[in-house]
């Protein structure tokens, strides 16, 4: 997949947690729940949408990895094939 | 007009499912009805048939003013004021509830206008009484100009977009009701903090062998932890209602849950004492997301004995809360952070949590919440019997 695809997938995943802020923008280095009150409650359900639209094995080590949308979309990178 | 929580006052009826003479069953609908919480379907409770419809659609009463009658099916002599049998009501379709909620305000009394005619008069930003009634008396949807329909109405909905929640008037809802537990509720504060390492090791071993789907949040066990220690201090689960308290067996737990931009409602979960941790996980992952959507049902929001108020991870150390009414007590628990911690002889780094329970004093003591605070550090420390 390419960065952009990833991009989409993630911001997808999120916005299916949180439509609300589907038109606010995104910085890609901050974490969501210091962005958009993203709780623990939001962030497994995020991390659910990821994995079944990827597939990949997330374990709960992995999470510290996904607070922000470029480690999400660098996380992905390097699972997937 | 049924009651749908503390801070409710008045509900503006918005439509009528039924007409008098209309033959009604427990479980159906009779009416839609809307509060500062969203749009409401109002129930019915018994069987029978309406009589007299004594509110208007339009109209903004009391909680407690009788909406219609309904005769018992039997003996048609004797109404009976539909008030009492239409406690049971349920939160309608999302789709239905941005239509009446603009309207509210500038329909506060008495003017008769469809639910459909409202909704276009409210896109288009016409007030209802610069409208002229049809022939019926109404005011229908052929009275108002035809306009852009739905598009406006989106235009105006409120920040977050989403049907169902007005952010003014939820802001107020909160506002009524703190104020009145700030008034009227003489609160006292006790808290205590609780070693969780244990509670977070077993959640780290259980997570590690669950499948993403059926992991857990902390909130589950905690949730069933404080509901177990609640059952032994009866002063703390209950409401407080015309001068008496009344405990409650069960215990219902008002989850303090905060809005995407900016709100906050407590929906109750039931029987929290007797629910699994992984049943307790359920009803969250269900709860939260329709609280936020604004898609709750009525006993959600009048059902709680007690309310749990968990700040979650990467938040503050404490919260000191107010008690939401008629309940009498709201527990408060602040992030779970590693800190020094004394085991013996030795100083050691533990997960601590600081918990605190705000009661009321009419009802109970500083001493009925150190025993629950006691109680509950028990079993957060013995995880595995939750």
């Amino acid at each position: 997949m390419t960065d952009a695809e990833l991009t989409d997938l993630v911001k997808k995943a999120l916005y299916a947690v949180a439509p609300d802020i589907e038109d606010q923008p995104i910085d890609p280095e901050k974490s969501f729940r210091g962005q958009f009150e993203i709780d623990s409650m939001d962030f497994l359900n995020f991390v659910i949408n990821l994995h079944k639209a990827t597939g990949v094995d997330i374990l709960e080590r992995d999470y510290p990895n996904l607070q922000t949308l470029s480690g999400a979309i660098a996380f992905l990178h390097q699972r997937l094939p | 007009m049924p009651s749908l929580g503390a801070d409710m006052e008045a509900g503006t009826l918005v439509e009528w499912f039924k007409k008098p003479g209309d033959h009604v069953r427990r479980g159906d609908i009779i009416a839609l009805v809307e509060t500062q919480k969203g749009a409401i379907e109002i129930e019915v409770f018994n069987e029978g048939v309406i009589g007299e419809q004594r509110v208007q659609p339009g109209c903004k009463v009391p909680v407690g003013s009788v909406l219609a009658t309904i005769f018992d099916t039997e003996e048609k002599q004797t109404p009976r004021p539909a008030k009492e049998t239409t406690e049971k009501v349920k939160q309608r379709p999302a789709e239905r509830l941005g239509s009446a909620r603009e309207a509210t305000a500038a329909t506060a009394l008495s003017i008769r206008i469809t639910p459909a005619a409202r909704q276009r008069a409210a896109a288009l930003g016409i007030s209802p009484e610069s409208l002229s009634a049809g022939a019926d008396g109404v005011i229908g949807i052929a009275q108002v100009p035809p306009g852009p329909e739905r598009e406006p109405a989106m235009k105006r909905a409120p920040r977050s977009g989403l049907p169902g929640l007005d952010r003014d008037e939820m802001r107020k809802a909160i506002s009524a009701a703190m104020v009145r537990s700030h008034r009227d509720i003489p609160h006292y504060w006790v808290a205590h903090s609780i070693d969780a390492a244990l509670l977070f090791d077993w959640l780290e071993t259980q997570n590690a062998v669950r499948p993403i789907e059926k992991r857990l949040l902390y909130a589950a066990p905690l949730m069933k932890a404080v509901a177990l220690a609640l059952k032994e201090v009866p002063e703390l689960n209950g409401r407080f209602e015309e001068e008496v308290f009344r405990p409650s067996t069960a215990v219902h737990m008002g989850l303090a849950t905060s809005l995407h931009g900016g709100g906050l409602i407590a929906p109750a979960i039931r029987d929290v004492d007797s629910k699994s941790v992984d049943d307790l996980m359920s009803a969250i992952a269900d709860l939260v997301p329709r609280a936020r959507l604004g898609r709750l049902r009525s006993s959600e929001m009048t059902d709680g004995t007690v309310t749990l108020s968990n700040l979650g991870e990467g938040s503050a150390d404490s919260v000191f809360p107010l008690i939401y009414p008629p309940q009498v007590a709201i527990i408060g628990c602040g992030a779970a952070t590693p800190r020094p911690w004394a085991v013996g002889d030795a100083v050691t780094v533990r997960q601590v949590m600081q918990v605190t329970v705000a009661g009321d004093h009419r009802v109970s003591h500083g001493r009925h919440a150190a025993q629950f605070l006691t109680r509950l550090s028990d079993l957060i420390s013995h995880p595995e019997t939750l």
